[in-house]
């Protein structure tokens, strides 16, 4: 019997349900299972569910309801058979790999051993899902990337790294939203917003969806801007 | 109808704020808001303005504005800053201003952050549906810096008057805690200093959170859980042992350790303490964490309706 999930509480107002220690499908399958729970059954008081890789951030106000209570009715969530796999959201987000663009794509390439055209083909063959998304609004980490090219982030961040910005470390991948410093590695730009400005829909991806990259021209770029 | 402030002066981290905007964790995005929400409120309803409506933010930096076009009525709440127009004044004071005079908000004998509401809605740039100001990316309301005129529609006024101070507006120093998510990650004797020792507040103090200084609180595994959800009044501890209390725009996922997470209910109050200030976090049971955030929802409830103009 796995001694997860466990529940930790946050304050008055939190529990983190945990679902593993260490980075897995199942755990995070299970992060995902009780967040879709939670939108068909909130919680009373529900404020709001943050998921990431292996927990999931339960916020309720404490005026309505304890830890305890809501304990009783996540673990009842939790319990309900999960949903298809079908229900998968799939994005594609464009990418330039220009080397005006790119300005660590050749580093990348002498590290990983490859040609540039090598690391290229192995970024768009990655298999993207979203994880979680923080650091900054609308920073979505995309896990799944190819083994090639797992590289840890440099020893020292780069400044003013403009967004739209498509950038890896290890097997995650981030297109950036906002010109932010970034210790990760810059092979591509994006012309694909993530921010919206759509009230009904202010953010591309949701936590879980898939995502796929298709190379774009430079002119192809320069023209979605 | 129109009234317009003129800023000739604002130090760094005035902004506008609303209630927040919570809800986009999930991308992201903080709730950001007021750092003292409870003062935030009381100058907003003092003026019987809605609890939330978006309001200025002053650091202690302060912020000098020249009043173009009036008269408008503005209520200040918050710290212990001093506010001059014709007439001297201290935090939590409704007053109005004409064409021509001038407000002058400046550091006083306590606090770090004082709220400007304004009777009348002040005209500013909303993302996600509020106008509360995220630091790091200037998405809301803005930042207040010289030069920037405010704009406020169907300005009112309303009789000048002093606001009672509630005594649980005043900096607290003692905060309650549940301890963890990762208090596990701790040895015993460093959890025992977090909870016996004094901590005080450093001068890397902003919207995002403060470091503090205190005992060292070395995890006692490496650093290697994945990044997670984190919440405002996290205490979240770096690899060097030092301790960072996160605050109204911290960021939503991190992958350092939480040895506690200081009590909602507390916040307010932790963020009118100034850099040197003493801190001590005493732990609580989740059952006695919701019934103090409980009394202290009836308590704030109970002041503000006695502070609301009809």
């Amino acid at each position: 019997m796995s001694r997860f999930p466990i529940f930790r509480p946050v304050a008055e107002h939190g529990l983190l349900v945990e679902f593993g220690d260490t980075i897995t499908p199942e755990a995070h399958l299970a992060v995902l299972h009780l967040d879709a729970m939670l939108v068909q059954s909130p919680c009373p008081g529900f404020r709001e569910a943050t998921p990431a890789y292996v927990n999931l951030l339960v916020q309720f106000d404490p005026n309505i309801a304890n830890h305890a209570e809501t304990e009783t009715h996540l673990r009842a969530l939790i319990a309900r058979p999960p949903l298809s796999e079908a229900a998968t959201a799939q994005h594609e987000v464009q990418v330039c790999y220009d080397d005006a663009l790119a300005p660590d794509l050749a580093e990348v390439a002498a590290r990983c051993d490859l040609s540039v055209e090598a690391v290229i083909a192995a970024h768009l063959a990655g298999d993207y899902r979203v994880f979680l998304y923080g650091f900054a609004p609308g920073y979505a980490y995309l896990g799944g990337g190819p083994q090639a090219l797992s590289l840890p982030r440099k020893d020292a961040a780069v400044r003013d790294v403009p967004a739209g910005s498509v950038i890896i470390a290890g097997p995650q991948c981030i297109v950036t939203t906002l010109s932010m410093p970034t210790g990760w590695w810059r092979i591509g730009r994006s012309p694909t917003q993530i921010l919206r400005d759509d009230p009904a829909r202010p953010f591309l991806f949701d936590v879980g969806d898939a995502v796929t990259f298709r190379r774009i021209r430079r002119t192809e770029f320069e023209a979605a801007l | 109808m129109t009234a317009r402030l003129h800023v000739s002066a604002a130090g760094p981290l005035v902004s506008v704020q609303d209630a927040g905007r919570p809800g986009f964790a999930r991308f992201g995005v903080t709730a950001s808001g007021p750092m003292d929400r409870l003062a935030f409120a009381t100058a907003n309803v003092a003026l019987g303005n809605s609890i939330g409506a978006a309001a200025i933010e002053v650091s202690l930096g302060g912020l000098k504005l020249d009043c173009v076009e009036g008269p408008v009525s503005l209520a200040v709440a918050g710290g212990g800053f001093i506010v001059e127009t014709d007439q001297k004044f201290g935090s939590w004071q409704v007053l109005t201003l004409t064409a021509g005079q001038s407000l002058t908000i400046r550091r006083g004998p306590w606090g770090s952050w004082c709220y400007l509401a304004i009777a009348g809605r002040l005209e500013c740039a909303t993302w996600l549906g509020s106008s509360a100001t995220l630091g790091t990316s200037g998405f809301g309301g803005g930042k207040l810096v010289a030069g920037r005129e405010l704009t406020i529609h169907a300005p009112r006024v309303v009789t000048a008057r002093p606001l009672a101070c509630p005594v649980f507006a005043r900096p607290r120093h003692r905060l309650h805690v549940t301890l963890g998510p990762q208090d596990r990650f701790f040895a015993p004797e460093t959890l025992r200093d977090f909870q016996k020792g004094l901590f005080a507040l450093s001068t890397a103090y902003d919207r995002m959170g403060v470091r503090l200084s205190g005992p060292e609180l070395v995890p006692n595994v490496a650093l290697t859980m994945p990044s997670e959800p984190v919440t405002r009044g996290a205490v979240q501890v770096a690899g060097d042992g030092v301790a960072t209390l996160l605050l109204a725009d911290h960021q939503t996922t991190g992958g350092y350790p939480k040895i506690a997470t200081v009590l909602d209910c507390d916040l307010d109050g932790a963020a009118q303490l100034r850099s040197f200030d003493a801190l001590m976090f005493r732990p609580v049971t989740p059952a006695e964490a919701t019934a103090r955030a409980r009394l202290h929802s009836a308590l704030t409830a109970r002041y503000l309706q006695s502070v609301t103009q009809a």
